[in-house]
């Protein structure tokens, strides 16, 4: 954080105070919107994994159900990469 | 001892079929048939740097389900821990590769980055709401419904 307010003192172009700001911005909302996906995707692994040790013969229903929780998830993060590259790169 | 696991989650493997490899080829035969009408919707919108843009993203969509897949099926053959540790590092690894995939190309004349995004977003849950109609989640057909059959009324 302070590194990030001496670049926005050290920036006189208001050019380069955009840039930091759409840097700063991206950079954030790639974070966060990763972080969710991330505890959602061990939490759905964590619990098909269990399931599976629990009850073997279930195992290919719970696979696939796992296979298509993760997709779903992950969406969120590909949301948050996709607002990123439109911040950052556009 | 009540409640605990009966199979050892580090020794026990699958050495059967993978449905999610199924169900992943499965999708990405889909986005291919549906890819033609995406990329014609982003040339419509975005124009010609629209159309290769929208082509782009379908690919990385295609190919992030079929690592996914491929990541699971391999790991559950070895291990059920080596299989979540795989997913969760999978995880991370195919984000990083999106974005390679997406930084190597984002100063090229062709790229119109809201079509990227556009397509990439609609692609991947178009496919998996999609693909929802066609698996059938029993334990007889763990995967994908046997085909031929009528979806469930």
């Amino acid at each position: 954080m302070e590194a990030f307010s001496v670049l926005v003192a050290q920036a006189s172009d208001p050019d380069d105070l955009k840039n930091i700001e759409a840097a700063a911005g991206a950079g954030m909302a790639y974070g966060l919107a990763a972080i969710g996906p991330g505890i959602g995707i061990g939490y759905i692994v964590g619990k098909s994994v269990e399931a599976m040790a629990r009850q073997p013969e279930a195992a290919g229903m719970v696979r696939t159900t796992m296979f298509l929780g993760i997709a779903f998830t992950e969406a969120l993060a590909l949301i948050g990469f996709v607002v990123f590259i439109l911040l950052k790169f556009a | 001892m009540p409640g605990a696991n009966p199979v050892d989650v580090v020794t026990t493997r699958f050495d059967g079929p993978a449905p999610e490899v199924a169900v992943s080829t499965d999708m990405i035969k889909r986005g291919v048939v549906v890819a033609p009408v995406l990329i014609a919707i982003c040339g419509v919108i975005w124009g010609i740097n629209g159309a290769w843009s929208g082509a782009y993203g379908i690919a990385i969509v295609l190919v992030n389900f079929a690592l996914a897949a491929a990541f699971i099926a391999t790991a559950a053959r070895i291990s059920l821990g080596l299989m979540m540790g795989v997913t969760l590092f999978g995880y991370l690894i195919r984000l990083a590769l999106i974005f390679l995939a997406v930084w190597l190309v984002k100063d090229a004349s062709w790229i119109s980055l809201p079509a990227l995004g556009s397509t990439i977003i609609v692609t991947h849950l178009g496919l998996l709401f999609w693909e929802m109609k066609y698996v059938a989640l029993s334990l007889a057909y763990p995967g994908l419904k046997p085909s031929g059959s009528q979806p469930a009324a």
